[in-house]
């Protein structure tokens, strides 16, 4: 019983921590589109911030994957 | 928890197996033990992006054409795209570290293209191999400051623009978060190639079920163009992020 | 934590059963280690040993030739540059003689035509006193001879009615009349 409660609690903590992945979908949408506000207002700056574009993107991009870690620790490695 | 992943405890009828293809095992004898020495698959793999970069950068330039061949201009493009990313982004004088620069982005490229050959081991979705290249490259960085700067590397953690009351507990942060690098600098690269194809095979586990197939092939399909781009800029995020650890540690002033 | 502990215990042998992401399955990290930096360490020389110094050398080469290119295309401009100078240059030498020789002329032909104009204006002016003096004669003539005819038909008028005419009034009578 004991188990079958730690098993659900296991998989009750994978599916939250799959939400983060959404926020950094937020994240990462908020990033490209604001680059790309700015990129329209003054377009010849844009060429170059691509860098910082993929910079910023990498690091919302990475909270999310370490939040699909954390699921995939719950689901197979605790 | 032993049990969990039995294939006999999974429910539904649908069998998801999505972290087997990142298991490691011996190349020759697939029930053998892994000591250091063996050859397993990812030495395999490992090997294959050696020589996948030999065959562009030394038998690919072989002609030295003054009009390059297309395997030449490939090569020219990735060594022109490196260089101008070294110099722009960590400055003039970190020209010297481009040779170290240029092997760790070939490799991560050309690691992850090959894993995304169908049936192939990715070499970087593992946190042992991207956590040696972050590794490797922070204890190239805080080497390098303290060797170029003397302890004035440590300014790097003193925000002199900031308010007196509030430079120690920046201080903290920025001492926290630079200890952190190395940890999202491998995770970020590794679980991104990780998850893309984590997430493909659970995708081909749908595919199973014949009412859904063609969505999951399809989903497939898509997934693997994503990861076609993931794959590429993971690459080029890992780099440029060493390039700009690399300024830090040549211009630790705020 | 259990399972990690039971596969390191049992190494690799049943990996593949085992749950567990790979990925922290310890035993095999020395392994990948070890395997990886052989690959650095190889991708490193062949970049540094061969590929590298010559790509760079091929692009110094391409950049060298291309500069040399364009200095020679930039010299053959300033040539034609010149060129086109010196073009015009005489061209605008010759126009400027060619308006020389055009005036030349064009005085030339003027003095000839003055001198034949005058020519012309003199014979006609000298033609036309004569015909003058001519035309001056001629009405003289007739004059005279009207004078002469009226007299005679003065006379003979008078004497056909009777009177001896004096001759001296008569021609009185007639020059009096003639200015009349």
């Amino acid at each position: 019983m004991e188990g079958e409660l730690a098993q659900l609690g296991q998989y009750i903590g994978a599916g939250l921590a799959g939400i983060g992945s959404g926020a950094a979908a937020i994240g990462v949408g908020h990033v490209a589109g604001n680059f790309l506000s700015g990129a329209l207002r003054n377009p010849s700056a844009a060429g170059g911030q691509t860098a910082m574009l993929f910079i910023g993107i990498a690091f919302a991009e990475a909270l999310g994957i370490f939040s699909f870690l954390v699921a995939l620790l719950l689901m197979f490695a605790v | 928890m032993a049990t969990e992943a039995a294939p006999g405890e999974e429910t539904g009828g649908l069998v998801f197996h999505p972290l087997d293809q990142f298991i490691v095992k011996p190349l020759f004898n697939p029930e053998g033990a892994v000591h250091w020495y063996t050859i397993t698959n990812v030495t395999l793999w490992l090997a294959l992006a050696v020589v996948a970069i030999v065959a562009l950068f030394v038998l690919g330039t072989r002609g030295r054409a003054m009009v390059p061949s297309r395997s030449q201009s490939i090569g020219e493009v990735l060594y022109g795209f490196t260089y101008k990313m070294v110099e722009d982004v960590a400055g003039k004088d970190a020209i010297k570290f481009f040779p170290y620069i240029m092997t760790l982005f070939m490799f991560i490229l050309f690691s992850n293209y090959l894993g995304l050959i169908p049936a192939s081991f990715a070499t970087t979705s593992h946190i042992a191999v991207t956590g040696v290249l972050a590794l490797a490259v922070f204890l190239t960085v805080t080497i390098v400051g303290f060797v170029k700067n003397g302890v004035g590397f440590l300014g790097l953690f003193w925000v002199s623009s900031a308010p007196l009351v509030l430079r120690p507990i920046l201080a903290i942060i920025e001492l926290i978060s630079y200890f952190v690098r190395p940890v999202s600098h491998s995770i970020r690269l590794g679980g991104n190639i990780m998850a893309g194809h984590a997430v493909m095979k659970v995708f081909a586990g749908f595919a199973a079920v014949a009412a859904i197939s063609p969505f999951a092939v399809l989903s497939i399909t898509a997934i693997y163009g994503l990861e076609m781009l993931v794959a590429g800029v993971q690459a080029y995020v890992f780099t440029i992020l060493t390039c700009v650890y690399l300024k830090d540690a040549l211009h630790p002033s705020h | 934590m259990a399972s990690e502990t039971d596969n390191v215990a049992a190494g690799a042998a049943d990996a593949a059963a085992a749950p567990g992401m790979p990925q922290l399955d310890f035993s095999t990290f020395g392994n990948q280690i070890f395997w990886l930096v052989v690959t650095l360490v190889v991708i490193y020389f062949v970049l540094t040993r061969i590929a590298l110094p010559r790509i760079a050398g091929v692009l110094n080469d391409r950049q060298s030739s291309i500069t040399n290119d364009i200095a020679a295309a930039e010299d053959l401009k300033q040539k034609a540059v010149e060129a086109e100078e010196a073009y015009n240059q005489a061209l605008i030498d010759a126009r400027a003689k060619a308006q020389d020789i055009i005036a030349e002329a064009k005085a030339e032909i003027q003095a000839d035509l003055d001198e034949a104009a005058a020519k012309a204006d003199a014979e006609i002016a000298a033609r036309t006193a004569e015909s003058e003096k001519a035309i001056a004669a001629i009405r003289d003539g007739a004059v005279e001879s009207v004078k002469v005819v009226a007299k005679d038909v003065a006379q003979d008028v008078v004497a056909s009615m009777g009177f001896s005419a004096d001759a001296k009034a008569v021609t009185a009578a007639v020059t009096a009349r003639m200015k009349g």
